[in-house]
């Protein structure tokens, strides 16, 4: 061994410019956020709960086409529906398995008329399995809630479709 | 018969009033521990529950009361329950002999340091049964890993003590700082303040010498049957041993109680937050250093130890007594 390389393991030079760099990282900005009460930006494809839009009349978007049940690889949604009195096509259920979803984001993509759409929302866990199953009318509160973002996210990401 | 009881209850005061500090600033060294190694990180660590997070070791501490403890079915019931206890009681009692201050010492006794070495060296026990106990694989290589470590490490630990005691001529914990008024040991005994630093990494299975709990090999070594309030009395344990030893650091090299310069503004500060600051200092350092190394392999651990540690530390033994024969400085004739 190089006498160098001696002095060098016995000064534990390689040791202390190791506790040197980490001295002086440890008054740098930090890397994290206080995430329950600050979050991170996330972009305007976030693929996170699913939601039904209505037409800003109210009307339902759906019009039970059912490409997205065709589409979903996971095979998480269930369509039925049938013919209304002015000859519009409606769905009676459109039921999402959460648990099943793999938020892949086909069934927003296969959407003809921006009906199912996946959300920013990303935090709804719940202490059942049964709540995780989705039907018609948990979907469109969650369209009614959410509809100001999701229409912004859809016209944000308008241009790259 | 009301004296007797008399000297009980004082005496049951005095422990109280030690170990109640104690186990209060064991969970505080966790929370210190973890914010140092998140802030080397560029992470925030816990921060949440009390004033800067203060409080989250108490939190821990309340999850592991509530949560079941599970003790194996092929278990050695009897020492798998005896373990954590025995480490946490043998963790704790050491520091009776701690000096705070002069006088402030629940037991002066004149073997302080031996006692302090004995017990110390007992703490291998706790884990040595906690791996055997559980009656499996992962544990029992983590308990083994661990009493060829422990053991390796206290034979030059003691050989780093026989030089600071060459300089002092006493085995008395309070004798020792005290003979380091004029100077402390940390200045001429430099080299072996860092053997000792390292071996104290060694003694209490801190990183970057963890291997008793490498997680990647061993799942948590001898802590893996554990659960609940036993878990968290081994990492109350565990936690103490590093407190203790950053205590044992601080008297044999960095004056223990003493104020580093006997002048106006250092004087008003009592002595036993003196001792409590050098703790402190040595902990960080401790936390540092488990932030900074990676984790050293087995056979590295043991070269470390036998081939380098143990013949350094023997030969500065011989430097100090020649150099203190020669100017005859000896403390006694």
């Amino acid at each position: 061994m190089k006498l160098s390389r001696i002095l060098k393991t016995v000064l534990l030079v390689d040791f202390l410019t190791g506790l040197a760099i980490a001295i002086k990282e440890i008054f740098k900005s930090k890397k994290t956020i206080n995430y329950p009460f600050e979050k991170g930006k996330i972009s305007p494809r976030f693929r996170g709960e699913h939601a039904l839009r209505r037409y800003p009349n109210g009307e339902e978007r759906c019009i039970a086409c059912k490409l997205c049940e065709a589409i979903c690889p996971a095979q998480a949604i269930t369509i039925e529906s049938t013919e209304r009195e002015d000859g519009s096509r409606k769905t009676t259920r459109y039921d999402i398995d959460m648990l099943k979803c793999i938020y892949c984001g086909l069934c927003e993509e296969s959407c003809p008329v921006d009906a199912i759409v996946q959300g920013p929302n990303f935090e709804f866990a719940t202490e059942t399995r049964e709540e995780l199953y989705y039907n018609k009318e948990k979907l469109l509160d969650n369209g009614d809630r959410w509809e100001s973002i999701l229409a912004a996210n859809i016209k944000a990401d308008d241009p790259f479709r | 018969m009301l004296n007797y009881l008399n000297i009980i209850f004082v005496e049951t005061y005095k422990i109280l009033f030690l170990l109640v500090p104690i186990l209060v600033t064991v969970a505080m060294i966790v929370w210190l521990d973890r914010r140092v190694w998140a802030f080397v990180q560029k992470r925030r660590g816990p921060n949440v529950v009390g004033p800067f997070g203060l409080l989250q070791s108490f939190a821990d501490t309340l999850k592991y009361i509530f949560k079941e403890i599970i003790i194996p079915a092929s278990s050695n019931k009897v020492i798998f329950v005896l373990a954590p206890i025995t480490t946490m009681t043998l963790a704790l009692i050491a520091w009776a002999v701690i000096p705070f201050g002069e006088t402030l010492v629940l037991s002066n006794i004149n073997v302080g340091i031996l006692y302090l070495f004995a017990v110390s060296s007992l703490g291998v026990y706790g884990i040595i049964m906690g791996g055997w106990a559980s009656n499996s694989k992962y544990p029992f290589l983590g308990a083994i890993r661990s009493a060829a470590q422990m053991v390796s490490y206290e034979v030059s630990i003691g050989v780093i003590i026989i030089n600071v005691l060459l300089c002092v001529g006493s085995l008395n914990l309070n004798d020792i700082v005290l003979a380091q008024e004029n100077i402390w040991f940390v200045i001429p005994l430099f080299p072996m303040f860092v053997i000792f630093f390292i071996s104290a990494l060694a003694e209490t299975n801190r990183p970057p010498f963890d291997l008793p709990e490498a997680e990647a090999e061993l799942v948590a070594g001898y802590q893996t049957e554990y659960s609940g309030m036993m878990y968290a009395m081994f990492w109350l344990g565990e936690y103490a041993n590093i407190l203790l030893m950053c205590a044992m650091g601080s008297i044999l090299f960095l004056g223990g109680w003493l104020s580093p310069l006997e002048m106006y503004p250092f004087n008003l500060i009592p002595s036993a937050l003196w001792l409590i600051l050098k703790i402190l200092l040595l902990f960080v350092l401790f936390a540092l250093v488990k932030a900074t190394v990676p984790r050293y392999r087995y056979d590295q651990l043991m070269k470390l130890g036998w081939k380098i540690f143990l013949p350094l530390s023997l030969a500065w033994v011989v430097l100090t007594s020649t150099y203190l024969y020669y100017f005859n400085l000896l403390p006694v004739n």
